[in-house]
């Protein structure tokens, strides 16, 4: 059999069988930041927004849905990873990959793709939501779209980078909720940078996730922070180290092989 | 044509526990082959490291001629895998875990059903295609494993303790299937087995692993005509006050009243034990075998095997399966 279409068919089955995961238990992958995002927007935006007078030119809320979008593609994507493959490797399904045919590079594609379809899912559903209070229509669809597939690619690895190290399912819940919870808030969802002290500001210049939330409110208001080829070059710099980590994790079959 | 070739072989755990000491094997294409050992001898690390799951120390494994190092896909595409523990997703359907397997092997998904309800029918779980793999009774998992190592119609099969915790019933259909598709479809088999009268009736050539190393390797016919003896039951209609001398038979008493044991040398008939016996007025009313004689003849090596290293002045427990995280 042809290499190529061995690891095309084997890549489809791969992404057919993470989509199909996480759409079966869609209450705890689609839902939740569904809810969340609408309280964000009825809480923050609405409410409290209400008050808060116009950043960059624009009402709070339409400041607030970019970010509040953005943060639902981030921790879904990583999410999904992280949990699919822990469960692959914890259940030892995952050998059922390592004795087939298919090469390291079509497990890395077919689970970041995995990650990417629940990263955009999530964003589809969290924008339908944040229609109920804004009128969402991005200024530079293809610079949305391309940030929205980096970034899910970006954390997707992340997500597979984590569940390879970790043994127990508190492994998969450290990094999210202590090093990612804290940078997605501290990445400008809530506010402009520019509306921080000069040190603050340039603290906050060393986390990624500003980057990422900058650019894709840029692709959808057209303003940001921080140019639009510095959100892209930061994304694709740690697409580039993560996905060099996660190949060599994978071919040293560190996590997966005794 | 060799189905698969092991040269020089050695898995080191990080703990410098040996799994293996350097094994060379060979199975040939079409054969039936057993590799028995006790626990920890380095079955399961020997079948990790030929079906990529476990990495090897050193050494070549060549399957049907490609070396497993640099023709991987190659190599990987002839093992079908049923392994000793069950892996697979317990919330699939197992319509789906099958035809999952199918997909990592390059056969697209039209064709992955139609295999899917060919080795499901035969393997009788068609019923219960719908329903997840964790409802599935343990013989019906071992199946949906057979099925799923089968799909891509690999040209070898490897099974590790595959009837292990199944009902007679089950393991005796298991055996008759794994007996036609190696004999109609020439899938080369190679098991690993704790039923030693599994591997005396179903495999032509055995190779005995103990300590990390291959202690005997040979025609299963070849070896049981090494056994010394034979054990036998005995039940007599006579009371058993004192045991009678029936040299070369060796005679021993059994707890059930009227038993005896008796050890059959090789080369001495069971007629001429019974005739020993009735000359001695003891009149037999039944008599069956204590123990198969390869499991006798595994007994003897594996003994052998722990004298000689205690003699060498080795550890004998220096070896593990697979429990360590590699080097």
């Amino acid at each position: 059999m042809n290499y190529w279409h061995l690891q095309w068919v084997a890549y489809v089955t791969l992404v057919r069988k993470e989509v199909r995961r996480f759409m079966r238990i869609w209450v705890q992958t689609i839902t939740p930041p569904a809810v969340n995002a609408l309280l964000y927007m009825l809480i923050f935006g609405g409410l409290i927004g209400s008050r808060i007078r116009e950043i960059d030119g624009f009402a709070y809320m339409d400041f607030l849905v970019p970010g509040i979008i953005m943060m639902g593609i981030i921790t879904s994507s990583y999410g999904n990873v992280v949990s699919s493959f822990f469960g692959t490797k914890m259940q030892k399904y995952v050998e059922e990959l390592l004795v087939s045919p298919v090469s390291n590079a079509t497990i890395l594609a077919g689970y970041i793709t995995g990650g990417v379809a629940r990263g955009a899912t999530v964003g589809i559903v969290v924008s339908i939501v944040a229609l109920l209070f804004t009128d969402l229509r991005p200024v530079y669809p293809l610079a949305t779209i391309a940030i929205v597939l980096l970034t899910s690619i970006m954390f997707s690895l992340g997500g597979l980078i984590n569940a390879v190290y970790a043994k127990t399912f508190d492994d998969c819940s450290i990094i999210p909720n202590f090093v990612l919870t804290p940078l997605t808030y501290l990445g400008g969802i809530f506010y402009s940078i520019n509306m921080l002290p000069p040190l603050a500001q340039k603290v906050s210049l060393f986390n990624p996730v500003l980057y990422m939330i900058n650019g894709f409110r840029y692709g959808i208001l057209g303003v940001s922070d921080i140019p639009l080829w510095h959100s892209f070059a930061v994304i694709l710099i740690f697409i580039a180290i993560l996905g060099t980590i996660a190949m060599t994790l994978l071919n040293r079959g560190i996590g997966i092989k005794t | 044509m060799t189905a698969l070739d092991i040269q020089n072989l050695v898995k080191i755990y990080q703990n410098d526990t040996y799994a293996l000491r350097g094994i060379d094997l060979k199975v040939e294409q079409g054969d039936f082959f057993a590799l028995l050992g006790p626990n920890g001898a380095g079955k399961s690390s020997a079948i990790g490291i030929v079906s990529s799951m476990v990495n090897k120390s050193s050494g070549s494994v060549y399957v049907f001629g490609h070396d497993l190092d640099t023709e991987v896909v190659a190599a990987k595409a002839c093992i079908g895998l049923v392994p000793q523990e069950f892996n697979f997703n317990g919330f699939e359907p197992i319509m789906n875990t099958i035809t999952n397997v199918a997909g990592y092997n390059g056969i697209p998904l039209r064709e992955a059903k139609k295999r899917a309800e060919h080795y499901l029918k035969r393997l009788d779980l068609w019923d219960k295609r719908g329903a997840a793999g964790r409802e599935l009774s343990g013989g019906m998992k071992r199946r949906l494993m057979i099925a799923r190592a089968l799909v891509h119609e690999p040209r070898m099969l490897i099974l590790d303790e595959p009837t292990a915790g199944v009902d007679i019933e089950i393991r005796r259909s298991m055996w008759e299937y794994l007996t036609e598709i190696n004999e109609q479809n020439g899938i080369t088999v190679i098991l690993t087995t704790h039923y030693l009268e599994e591997a005396e009736a179903l495999c032509r050539n055995v190779a005995i692993i103990d300590k990390g190393q291959i202690i005997e390797n040979g025609a299963v016919a070849d070896l049981l005509s090494q056994a010394v003896l034979e054990t036998f039951v005995l039940t007599l209609y006579n009371n058993i006050d004192t045991l009678p001398d029936i040299a070369p038979f060796t005679i021993r008493r059994r707890n059930e009243p009227n038993q005896i044991e008796v050890d059959v040398p090789k080369g001495e008939s069971v007629t001429a034990m019974i005739d020993a016996l009735n000359q001695k007025e003891f009149v037999v009313g039944s008599i069956r075998t204590k123990s198969n004689r390869l499991e006798e003849f595994f007994l003897r090596l594996v003994g052998q095997s722990d004298d000689q290293r205690q003699a060498d002045g080795q550890e004998p427990d220096a070896s593990v399966d697979n429990d360590g995280a590699t080097r």
